[in-house]
Parts: structure tokens; C-alpha cells; sequence
């Protein structure tokens, strides 16, 4: 099986190709055959570098560095020096002030290249999740004790905040901050709340990590505990994740069985109990305040914010909600140390993520990249390609609430920062990967229709708005829309976000604006020619009700 | 009264653990583990694991250690079968099916020859 070990890309836009790119290309060609190379190393063209002084420019990737102004006669040096040897040449890389922001922003990154660098993933497949032992050997339980030996639980929360870490959940709050607000908040008791309704269609993360490592996650649980002075902890899995529930029950029997749980914990006198809680199938209840709705034994359905979780949340006190992944970061920063933990990563977002793969790509799974890593590094290197040599179209990221990634973006870094200023979001870190046989109206109107079907019902513009956007890019599927609709379906995803209650609303409203803002001469074509540009949708009108059936949504 | 009641505690559990461990491992030359999660199991990681431990039941082959872990790799890929034979780096077999399983303890865990077909190359 054939891996890409680096990938090269030489750019060709107008300035570049008017400057002697494609000469460039073809010596880089030349000269990976003649160094045998070729099988190791993509070679590939990038036409959206922008406009800089420097080109024509060559990307290198896993380094992520750009050469530039590149002359053919360089090939030759880049090939041996960089691509054979493994030096960066200094001396030809661009100078950062000569790059598009966006460029620039690869250059600062920190860390290149996949497994070598698990943090969260570092356990496993290497252990036994039915086993203490196992765990125990792999530096298990070793950040609980040092937790509760050797410092405070002030002194927890400011290794935390120094080591940037920041939510995995999607929104990207910083950790550290979050867990000093509930320290602080007045209340007799409080409570640790571990989010695994892992309900994003497409994001798996957090059931790797509770299949394969449970008791990472409870020690997480009870080192929070310990910092935010709670004495009882809920985890929240979702109801499918049989599995999960099943190995984390054991881990929680084992744990108390070691003495991890229960009273006086390795001699500290501190107390803490975990209890499980499954979810019943609503994807609403991965919202903080719907999840804890649940757990109290109510209709899960959001509250009205403020106050928040931090000071009134599960019974009324104050509540410390995190994600799976998050928590699965504490224990390592804590053994290691927070400057260690900064080592990876971008300045912005320290450490790595989790990344669930999925669509036309090779290999689809789960990956643990550093912070900062690009969407093309992920398809080529990591997924090993696109299906079948397909070119890639869009990506969309964390599950179904997060945004589209058309082509031109694709080397954005995925921090929780960068994409935010191109316009788009990280999520919970699903990458679906489309080529470029996919509709992006047909994928929409499958989105919304899952928004819909899961709006909990309690605010009117996430009820309403949802069933009328759907309605409208159906009708458009279907052959029976106007150009008018595009600019409702703008004004409705404005209301949408700023009006609805919770987070369910706000990001069903993201897809449609991505898709009007990248994508609007495919939905345009739909309209005005009456075609469907991929020959995806029908252009008919359809029985909507035996589809619904098929897919058990009635 | 737990086992652990101090952080002395947890080292010499460590320890212990280590020590049984290393004894278990002199005592079985072959580890054959299986990835068992929930997309594994689905791709029929239940099945392979019932066809090695048959294998070894009929062949009466002794010094196997036959482990469960988590995620091992790409869902694509699943069920997936490490073996690690003498404590050198384990080899990794993708797509193995029951009549893979058989084809794998055949020839690699008994006969000492990679399947290389299915074998993944990091």
C-alpha cells in the first residue's frame, strides 16, 4: 500500500505561470523520478496562494514551509536538500511579510507529522480497556496523584489556564477560565458534568476514546473534582454507545474497587463519585443546558441564558460541563506540564485534536493531528487521497453543525482561531470530505432535514425556520425554485442565528450560508437552467413520505 | 477496604503489575490482539476472535496470549488483528475476516511468514 510521505505544491496562478511555474513543475517532476522519490512524495499544483512578491512559491508539506521566489535552477537544490535529506534551506524560504495572511499563518505553525505525536490517542490500541492494570502500567492514575499530593486545587486550575486549552465541544471556550468560574461560584455543592451525547452525525471522537481509554476520561472526571471542590460527578453518554456505557460502568468498578473512588482518595481526604447517565436519542441534549435538563429528569430542552452552567446549573448549583475530548487532555497536561503541552499546536490553540474522517477518501477513521493542520494534509497524507482520484470539492466540519470548506480554503489551518477568520468553523472536528460528484444543494437539504427533524420545538425560529428552509431548498431541488428564495433563505439564516435560543438554531442557519457564499452558481444553475449541475437531484418533484419511512425518521 | 490508599500505594501496584506482567510475557512468546470497538465489531471483529481462538484450540498451540484492545487504526480498515511474536515490533493485519484469521495463524504465527497482503506498513 502505497503512503505519501510529503507533499509538494507549486503554485499557478496567473502571476506565477507568467513567471515560469509550470517549468518549475515539470523539473520537480524530473527530479523526483531521478531521486527516486516519486512514490513517497505528491506533487501537485495550489492556485489560491494569492497575490504575494514572492511567487512563483513551493509549499512543502508535512514542514509546512513555502519557498519562494523559486527558479527552476532551485529545484534541484529543494529536491536533495529538503526532500532527500530532510533540511529546511533557509535561505530560500519567503519572508513572512511578503505572504497573504493566510500563508503566513501556515509558516507560524508548530509540529508537523502524524502518529508521533498522540496525546490523546497515546493509550489507544495499546491497551486492554477492560483493565486497570493496563491502564495503570501506562501511566495511569499518575496525574490523579500528583493532583492530590503535591498541589492545590488552585494550583490545578492555573496548570490548566497556562496550558491554553480550550473546549473541544465545538465553540472553543478556554478550559482553564471555565472551571475558575465555577471554583468560584457560591453554592454547597457542585457538580462535574462529562458531555459525551456525542450526537454530531459523523463525529466519533469521543466513542474512541470511551471504548478504548474509559479511565482517562474518569480520572479527568475526578481531577476536575478535585479542582473545582465537587464531590459528585455525572458522565452523560448517549443512548447507542452500548459499548461505552458498558466500559465505562467497569472502569467505574474498578476505579472504586482501587480506591479511586469513593472516600478519601489516596489518603487526601477528598470524596468523589461518578454516576452514569444515558442519553435517550435526542441530539438537542449535547446542549449544555438541555443535557442537564436531562439528567434532572425532564424534557430535554435548553434554558434561557443567562445564568449560566457555572453558577446554576444541574440542581440549581453550580456545574462544571465539559466534552469528552477536553477532559481527555487534563491528565497529560497535568503529569507533563503545561509548557510541554504548548510545545504542539498553534500559539492560539495549543495541542492537538481529534479528527474524525469521513466521505470519498481512501482511509476513514480516526486521526489525532496537532492544532493548525490543514484540510489538505488531512486528504492526502492522512486519508491517503480522495476515492477513485476524484477531485475534492468541499469539506464539512463538526458534524452537521459546522460550516462548508469549498476547495479554495483547503489550507486554511484547523485551529479554533484561523478558520474563525476565514469565515468558518471547526465544530467537534468531523470532517466529511466530498469530491466533486456531490450536490452541495442536495447536501444541504439532508442537513436541514436532519435539523428539523431534531429542533426541540421550544423557540419559534429554530421550530419554524428550520421546517421553511428545508421546504425551500427541497422546492429547489425539486426543480420548483426562484431566485427570490436565495435571498429568504439569507434573511432567514440571519434570524435564525441571532434569535434562537440555542446553539441547534444558530448553526442550522451556517451550512446555508456557506452554501449561498461559496457555492451560489451551483444553486444558481439549479434555479436558472433548471439542472442539477452533478445530475444528483431529480429535479421532480418527490414523495417525501416514503423516504422518511426508509430512513426511520417518522 | 480499597486496594490504593496513598500515592506509595499506586507505585507499588505499578510495580507489582509490572513484574506479573513481565512474567506473563516470558511465559507466552505470541500476543495476538484484536481491535474490539464498536466499528470493529460491526466489521466482524467477534467472528475473527472466535476463529483464533478456535485455531488455537484445534492446534492445541500453547503459549498464546490472545488480548482485546480499543481502536487500532483506520475504520476502514476494521477488524483489524495485531501479532507480535518474541516481544519485536508487531506486525498489523487489516480486513481480517474469519478465513483471514486462519490464513494469518497458519502462516505467520506458525509458520513465521508475514501475510503480507494484509499486512499494514506504517
Amino acid at each position: 500500500m502505497k503512503i505519501t510521505r510529503s507533499m509538494v505544491l507549486v503554485s499557478s496562478d496567473p502571476l506565477s505561470l507568467q513567471r515560469g511555474s509550470l517549468e518549475i513543475y515539470r523539473r520537480f517532476q524530473e527530479k523526483l523520478e531521478s531521486y527516486q522519490l516519486a512514490e513517497e512524495v505528491a506533487l501537485s499544483t495550489i492556485t489560491d496562494v494569492g497575490n504575494t512578491e514572492a511567487s512563483p512559491v513551493v509549499v512543502i508539506y508535512p514542514e509546512a514551509v513555502i519557498y519562494g521566489p523559486v527558479q527552476p535552477e532551485n529545484v534541484d537544490r529543494l529536491v536533495s536538500e529538503h526532500l532527500y535529506k530532510g533540511h529546511i534551506v533557509e535561505e530560500m524560504l519567503v519572508p513572512k511579510r511578503h505572504l497573504p495572511s493566510r500563508m503566513a499563518w501556515l509558516q507560524s505553525r508548530k509540529g508537523s507529522l502524524p502518529a508521533q505525536q498522540r496525546i490523546l490517542l497515546a493509550r489507544v490500541g495499546k491497551i486492554d480497556p477492560e483493565n486497570i492494570e493496563d491502564y495503570i502500567l501506562h501511566d495511569g492514575y499518575q496525574a490523579l496523584a500528583k493532583a492530590l499530593s503535591k498541589m492545590t486545587p488552585q494550583q490545578v486550575i492555573e496548570e490548566i489556564s497556562k496550558s491554553g486549552l480550550q473546549g473541544r465541544g465545538g465553540a472553543g471556550f478556554p478550559t482553564g477560565r471555565k472551571w475558575s468560574f465555577v471554583a468560584s461560584a457560591p453554592g454547597n455543592k457542585r457538580y462535574v458534568i462529562c458531555n459525551a451525547d456525542e450526537s454530531e452525525p459523523g463525529t466519533f471522537k469521543d466513542r474512541v476514546l470511551l471504548e478504548s481509554d474509559p479511565h482517562a476520561i474518569l480520572e479527568a472526571m475526578i481531577i476536575a473534582g478535585y479542582a473545582i471542590h465537587a464531590q459528585e460527578g455525572y458522565i452523560y453518554i448517549r443512548g447507542e454507545y452500548e459499548l461505552s456505557q458498558k466500559r465505562f460502568l467497569k472502569a467505574i468498578e474498578q476505579a472504586h474497587e482501587y480506591g479511586f473512588l469513593g472516600k478519601n482518595i489516596l489518603g487526601s481526604n477528598f470524596d468523589f463519585e461518578v454516576h452514569l447517565h444515558s442519553g435517550a436519542g435526542a441530539y438537542v441534549c449535547g446542549e449544555e443546558t438541555a443535557l442537564i435538563e436531562s439528567i434532572e429528569g425532564k424534557r430535554g430542552e435548553p434554558r434561557s441564558r443567562p445564568p449560566y452552567p457555572t453558577t446554576h446549573g444541574l440542581w440549581g448549583q453550580p456545574t462544571l460541563v465539559n466534552n469528552v475530548e477536553t477532559l481527555a487532555n487534563v491528565p497529560p497536561i497535568l503529569l507533563h506540564g503545561a509548557e510541554w503541552y504548548r510545545r504542539f499546536g498553534t500559539p492560539s490553540s495549543p495541542g492537538t485534536k481529534v479528527f474524525t474522517i469521513l466521505g470519498n477518501v481512501n482511509a476513514t477513521g480516526v486521526i489525532e493531528a496537532p492544532m493548525g493542520i490543514t484540510l489538505r494534509e488531512v486528504i492526502n497524507i492522512y486519508a491517503q487521497g480522495m476515492k477513485n482520484g476524484a477531485a475534492f470539492k468541499l469539506a464539512q466540519t463538526g458534524g452537521s453543525s459546522g460550516s462548508l470548506i469549498p476547495a479554495s480554503l483547503q489550507d486554511t489551518p484547523l485551529d479554533f482561531d484561523s478558520p474563525r477568520k476565514a469565515g468558518v468553523s471547526l465544530g467537534s472536528g468531523a470532517l466529511l470530505i466530498c469530491d466533486d460528484n456531490t450536490c452541495v444543494v442536495d447536501l444541504v437539504k439532508v442537513l436541514l432535514r436532519f435539523f428539523r427533524f431534531e429542533s426541540c420545538g421550544k423557540c419559534t425560529p429554530c421550530r419554524i425556520g428550520t421546517q421553511r428552509c428545508y421546504e425551500t431548498i427541497r422546492a429547489i431541488t425539486e426543480g420548483g425554485g426562484q431566485l427570490s428564495d436565495l435571498d429568504g433563505l439569507l434573511r432567514l439564516a440571519e434570524q435564525m442565528e441571532r434569535l434562537s435560543n440555542c446553539g441547534l438554531g444558530q448553526t442550522a442557519a451556517v451550512p446555508i450560508r456557506d452554501m449561498l457564499k461559496h457555492f451560489r452558481t451551483e444553486v444558481e444553475a439549479h434555479i436558472r437552467l433548471g439542472i442539477c449541475p452533478t445530475g444528483i437531484c431529480r429535479m421532480v418533484p418527490e414523495d417525501e413520505t416514503a423516504e422518511l419511512i426508509e430512513n426511520q425518521m417518522v | 477496604m480499597p486496594l490504593i490508599n496513598s500515592p506509595q500505594d499506586l507505585r507499588r501496584v505499578r510495580e507489582e503489575t509490572l513484574q506479573k506482567r513481565l512474567l506473563q510475557n516470558q511465559a507466552s512468546r505470541i500476543q495476538i490482539i484484536v481491535s474490539m470497538d464498536t466499528p470493529a465489531i460491526a466489521a466482524g471483529a467477534r467472528e475473527t476472535m472466535q476463529a483464533i481462538l478456535e485455531f488455537i484450540e484445534e492446534e492445541k498451540l500453547n503459549h498464546i496470549l490472545v488480548k482485546k484492545t480499543g481502536n487500532l487504526g483506520f475504520d476502514s480498515w476494521k477488524p483489524i488483528v495485531q501479532v507480535v511474536i518474541n516481544s519485536q515490533s508487531p506486525v498489523t493485519y487489516r480486513k481480517v475476516s474469519p478465513t483471514v484469521a486462519r490464513r494469518i495463524m497458519e502462516e505467520h504465527v506458525v509458520g513465521g511468514k508475514v501475510v503480507q497482503e494484509h499486512a499494514i506498513h506504517f
